[in-house]
């Protein structure tokens, strides 16, 4: 049972969950040793911060512990694909909204995240980016008036 | 007549030409989002809400409150013609109600759902009105300790009775908290976990949490799932139920529309959780139980108006205490607290004009949705056939320009995408996000109210034990710790 359980751990719901609180937890106690802790009556900034990375490391070792033992796997595969391109439009779309401009941004935000579908159809998708990135452009530079740059140093005029 | 004076004031507000715009428009484009399948009412409102950002408090609200009502409705339409709940709410009616909408009868379960959710929305506004100023009154002897102890109290609920394991739960809550605290000290002035980041003095924004885990975590599942719906292809006609359908479904909806009003008020458990337990009662008290899954009526009535009871009443805890029972009250309070007011239950005496048009609005809300929806189903019906490859990337367009729209900072847009991932990992794990964005809001709260009652005390932490109110709400959290380490503790015994 042991011996089965450490060779899964990768897969292991319970133990990554407990895993991931604890780190979170223990890295939460460690920064917030840098903030005044203070007096239960004069709490300093960092006495609620290492009070709560406390109680987070202990749920998670209490995960890792049930985890341990019962070895339930993850289940369904994980969407590492949808997750990395979802992201990484996203992410295009911060880089190059004030860089390149709000319409180059959308467009490579709205081919990105397209290409995370399970069925991705080109043609579909150049019509999507385009009809969408109207949509936007005329919901928020236009209508609500938001000063974003629709191409490097040209703002919507009117 | 206090409440009569009360409401011709929120009636006065909410029936203003602006408000009541606000309010269509919200019901509208609520109801035009969440109809569209996969999309549930929590993507709908965190997605929708930077909308609203522009708008002064009153219009802003109001059009939230319309958001929510409208995504929820849209969401049971959704659950009718399609064979795929967007959200556990609605889980139940898509049983019955898929049902009837393959008998053919797509337009009396629609006219039902409408109908049942009318009436409980009316009885949910009134209760609202009964017992909101009543308990605000109560909140007004609270203290920091109580305070503390209640949103304790809340919190630990919240965690231990939502969907899935307990003790991820908490650590979800935990996790939430910490996330709210990032950022200035609000009394020392000392920056924390801003990692050196000067936009990330104020705090993670509350648009980003939401977005990331309820719009890019969820596309991502969505994504990697493989399941293929059956979206129901006829056309939806003669939308009239019959007097029989209308006198089936009566009682059930009365008996839903007070299981959800009790329901909606705890934390964490909320409308899901009564859509459950309503359909078992209709199911246990039926002359013929096995109609249920069939297409029977009375498995559309009950839980949709449990629904949209619960719905309503959630704003009861959240109005007058400021604790969010649910992961949509949370985004209400962020939105109020954004808007510069502080909610609980000193909101009644200082923005009447908001409380009252609010409720008032509420009402508005819910007959709008009715006058507004069934003539429109022809619309909906075919919003359903949108593929999904079409609407996910539009919803991350959204998200992704609301967000910049807050504070005009590239930065919060890379926070979506963290968000996300981490959201999605968790999700994955099985860790619910509601508990973490309850956490995340009442954050600060909390540890200004410890600080406050520990200063009171001289750092005596007996303090939450000795008032009688603090007590109460203490007790209630060991309660609801000890009913859920009890199960462990029985097979320990054995």
């Amino acid at each position: 049972m042991e011996s089965h359980a450490r060779l899964d751990l990768s897969n292991n719901r319970d133990f990554i969950a407990g895993l991931l609180f604890a780190l979170i937890g223990v890295a939460a106690v460690v920064i917030a040793r840098d903030y005044p802790f203070g007096t239960a009556m004069w709490m300093g900034p960092g006495y609620f911060p290492t009070v709560l990375g406390g109680v987070l490391t202990l749920f998670g070792i209490h995960l890792i512990v049930r985890g341990l033992r019962s070895a339930e796997p993850v289940r369904g595969a994980w969407g590492w694909r949808p997750l990395g391109l979802i992201t990484l439009s996203i992410v295009l779309f911060a880089a190059a909204v004030e860089r390149l401009g709000f319409v180059p941004a959308l467009v490579a935000m709205l081919m990105v995240s397209a290409l995370a579908g399970r069925d991705f159809r080109l043609k579909e998708a150049l019509v999507l980016t385009v009809v969408m990135s109207a949509v936007a452009v005329l919901i928020f530079p236009y209508a609500l008036k938001l000063p974003y740059a629709l191409f490097p140093g040209v703002l919507w005029t009117y | 007549m206090d409440v009569l004076n009360h409401l011709v004031v929120g009636f006065s507000v909410a029936f203003s030409l602006e408000n009541l715009l606000y309010c269509f428009l919200g019901v509208l484009l609520g109801t035009l989002v969440g109809v569209l399948p996969g999309v549930g009412p929590l993507v709908t409102i965190a997605m929708l809400f930077p909308i609203t950002f522009h708008l002064p408090a009153v219009p802003a609200l109001i059009m939230l409150a319309g958001i929510y009502y409208g995504a929820q409705y849209g969401g049971s339409t959704t659950s009718i013609l399609v064979n795929l709940p967007g959200e556990t709410a609605s889980a139940v009616t898509c049983i019955d109600g898929y049902q009837m909408a393959r008998q053919g009868r797509a337009g009396p379960a629609l006219a039902t759902a409408a109908l049942a959710s009318f009436f409980a929305g009316c009885i949910g506004t009134l209760l609202i009105v009964l017992f909101g100023p009543p308990l605000g009154e109560w909140a007004l002897k609270f203290g920091a300790a109580e305070y503390f102890s209640l949103m304790l109290m809340g919190l630990v609920a919240a965690a231990v009775m939502a969907q899935g394991d307990p003790v991820k739960g908490l650590a979800m809550v935990v996790l939430g908290l910490l996330i709210g605290v990032a950022g200035t000290d609000v009394n020392s002035g000392t920056s924390r976990f801003t990692f050196g980041i000067p936009a990330l003095s104020d705090g993670v924004g509350f648009t980003v949490v939401a977005v990331g885990l309820f719009a890019v975590a969820e596309i991502v599942a969505n994504l990697e799932s493989r399941t293929a719906h059956e979206v129901f292809t006829g056309k939806v006609r003669n939308l009239m139920p019959t007097l029989r359908d209308l006198g089936d479904s009566a009682w059930p909806a009365v008996r839903g529309t007070a299981v959800g009003a009790i329901f909606g008020v705890l934390p964490g458990t909320g409308a899901a959780l009564s859509t459950f337990a309503t359909y078992m009662i209709e199911k246990k008290i039926a002359r013929d139980p096995a109609r249920f899954g069939r297409g029977a009526i009375e498995g559309v009535a009950a839980p949709e108006a449990a629904n949209n009871a619960a719905a309503q009443t959630a704003f009861i805890p959240m109005l007058t205490l400021g604790i969010p029972a649910s992961a949509t009250m949370a985004i209400m309070l962020s939105a109020m607290t954004l808007h510069g007011i502080e909610p609980g239950p000193h909101v009644m005496t200082s923005n009447p004009d908001l409380f009252w048009g609010m409720i008032a609005s509420m009402w508005i809300g819910n007959l709008l949705l009715v006058v507004l929806n069934l003539p429109l189903v022809g619309m909906w019906v075919r919003l359903l056939r949108v593929p999904y490859r079409w609407l996910f990337p539009s919803i991350i367009m959204f998200s992704c320009i609301g967000n910049y729209g807050v504070n005009n900072n590239p930065i919060d847009i890379y926070l979506v995408a963290l968000v996300g991932v981490v959201g999605y990992v968790l999700a994955k794990l099985e860790c619910e996000p509601a508990p973490l964005i309850l956490g995340y809001v009442l954050g600060p709260l909390m540890e200004e109210y410890l600080r406050r009652a520990l200063l009171i005390s001289r750092g005596d932490p007996t303090v939450f034990f000795t008032r009688p109110i603090s007590l109460a709400f203490m007790t209630g959290t060991f309660f609801v710790l000890f009913i859920m380490i009890r199960p462990a503790l029985r097979a320990r015994m054995q």
